[in-house]
C-alpha cells in the first residue's frame, strides 16, 4: 500500500519584514538583496514555532479528513523550537488533542522536513504505524545576528504540514511507477558542518550564571557551492533510483534558500526554471518549513493533480541534504 | 587556453565569446556579481581540476589573470 500525502497546511505570521526596514536596520538596499537571493520580504512570529507548527498541522488535519486520535506518529523537523523540551511535536500533539500519537523533534535543519518527510514514510510503509503528521517549522528570527547584513537579509519564519496516510494503490494505471512517497535518498557530511553554524547556548555551572548568545554564522561561498554541486547530484541520483527522467517531473520542490542557487541546480539539470517555483521572495529562506509551505501553496492553487512526479529537495546545515520522489 | 575559457566564461555568465579578452574585467565589463563569480570559480575548478581557495578569489578580476592563476597552478595553456 502506497504513502500518500493526503492533507498539506501551511502558515506564516502575519508580521512583515520588506527589504526596506533592513536598510534601516544594516548597510544594504532592496536591489542588492532582491539580485543576490530574490528575497523582498519575510514573515516574523511574535508567538514562537509551536505556534506555527499547530497552525499548519490544522490545515492540513482538516484537508485530510483525519481525526487527530487516529494519528500514529508526528514528526516536526525544527532546529528552532520554542523549547529544548518537551520537543515542539509533543506540543503540537497536546495542542491538536493526537492522544494516540508518537511524538517527537527531528533536527536536520533545512533538510529537517525532508527527513522528516523519509522518516515518516520509512515507518509507514513498515507497517509500524498508519498515519503520520508531518511538519516543518522554524523561526531563524531567534538565531539570526540582526546586525549582520550577510545573514540577516535571507531568513524568515513559517512553518509547513503534510499528513501521511497508507492508502489503497490506484487501480487502472498500470506500467506506471510506484505511487506516493519515495524512492529518497540523504546525505550529510559534518566534517563541513561548521560553514554554517548557530550556537545552542554557552556552557554554563554554577560559575557562570550570565553568559552571552552566539547567533548563526554562515560561510556564504562554501554554502552555495555546497548547494549548486550537491543538489543536481543527489535529484539525478534519486530520479535514476526511480527509473524516471528530469522530463518525468512536473516539478522540483526545491528548498528555498536563494532563487540564485535555485537557477543554478535548473540551469545544471537542463531543465526550465518553470519547473521550479519559487515563493522565496515573500517568505525568504524559512528552513525547514520551505518546502511544505511552498508543496502547501501548489496544491491548494490546484497546481498539483493525481499521478504528479514531484521531486523534494532540501539542503542544509549539518552539512545535509535529501531528495524524495513523490508521486501525488 | 584563452578559446575554452571564452567559452566557459560566456556560459557562465550569459556573454558572448567573441566580447571577451584577456583584459576582460568580469565585474566591470561583464556585470558579474558575487554569486556569478562563485559559480564561474566552480566551473573553473570542475574543468581544470583545481582546487581554488576562498582567499585567491580577490585576485581573479580579469580574463587573464585567471589564466595567470591557472597556470601558476600547473595547467597546461
Amino acid at each position: 500500500m502506497p504513502v500518500r500525502i493526503t492533507g498539506t497546511g501551511s502558515y506564516v505570521p502575519d508580521r512583515i519584514i520588506t527589504n526596506e526596514d533592513l536598510e534601516k536596520l544594516v548597510e544594504t538596499s532592496d536591489s542588492w538583496i532582491r539580485e543576490r537571493t530574490g528575497i523582498r520580504t519575510r514573515r516574523i512570529t511574535d508567538r514562537g514555532v509551536t505556534d506555527m507548527a499547530v497552525r499548519a498541522a490544522k490545515r492540513a488535519m482538516e484537508q485530510a479528513g483525519l481525526l487527530p486520535e487516529r494519528l500514529g506518529l508526528i514528526i516536526v523537523g525544527t532546529s528552532t523550537g520554542d523549547c529544548l523540551f518537551p520537543s515542539t511535536a509533543c506540543q503540537v500533539q497536546a495542542a491538536l488533542g493526537a492522544s494516540n500519537a508518537v511524538c517527537f523533534d527531528l533536527s536536520a535543519a533545512c533538510s529537517g522536513f525532508l527527513f522528516s518527510l523519509n522518516t515518516a514514510a520509512a515507518y509507514l510503509e513498515a507497517g509500524l504505524y498508519r498515519s503520520a503528521l508531518v511538519i516543518g517549522a522554524d523561526a531563524l528570527s531567534k538565531a539570526v545576528d540582526w546586525t549582520d547584513r550577510s545573514t540577516c537579509i535571507l531568513f524568515g519564519d513559517g512553518a509547513g504540514a503534510a499528513v501521511l496516510q497508507r492508502t489503497e494503490a490506484d487501480e487502472g494505471c498500470p506500467g506506471s511507477p510506484a505511487e506516493g512517497i519515495g524512492p529518497f535518498l540523504m546525505g550529510s557530511d559534518g566534517s563541513r558542518g561548521e560553514c554554517l553554524i548557530c550556537s545552542g547556548g554557552p556552557l554554563r555551572g554554577p560559575e557562570t550564571p550570565e553568559a552571552s548568545w552566539d547567533y548563526m554564522s554562515m560561510n556564504g561561498r562554501e554554502v552555495f557551492r555546497f548547494a549548486v554541486k550537491t543538489v543536481p547530484e543527489v535529484l539525478e541520483a534519486v530520479l535514476e533510483k526511480a527509473g524516471l527522467k528530469a522530463e518525468d517531473i512536473k516539478y522540483f520542490v526545491l528548498h528555498q534558500a536563494n532563487e540564485r542557487i535555485i537557477q543554478s541546480v535548473a540551469k545544471r539539470m537542463n531543465q526550465s526554471l518553470w519547473k521550479f517555483p519559487m515563493n522565496l521572495s515573500r517568505y525568504g529562506n524559512t528552513s525547514g518549513a520551505s518546502i511544505p509551505i511552498l508543496l502547501d501553496e501548489l496544491n491548494r492553487r490546484g497546481k498539483l493533480e493525481r499521478g504528479s512526479r514531484l521531486v523534494l529537495a532540501g539542503f542544509g546545515a549539518g552539512l545535509t541534504w535529501g531528495a524524495t520522489v513523490v508521486v501525488w | 587556453m584563452l578559446e575554452k575559457m571564452k567559452e566557459l566564461i560566456a556560459n557562465q555568465l550569459n556573454a558572448e565569446a567573441e566580447d571577451i579578452t584577456e583584459a576582460t574585467s568580469f565585474k566591470d565589463d561583464l556585470g558579474a556579481d558575487s554569486l556569478d563569480l562563485f559559480e564561474l570559480v566552480m566551473a573553473l575548478e570542475e574543468e581544470y581540476g583545481v582546487e581554488i581557495p576562498s582567499e585567491d578569489l580577490e585576485k581573479l578580476k580579469t580574463v587573464g589573470a585567471v589564466m595567470e592563476y591557472l597556470k601558476d597552478k600547473g595547467v597546461e595553456a
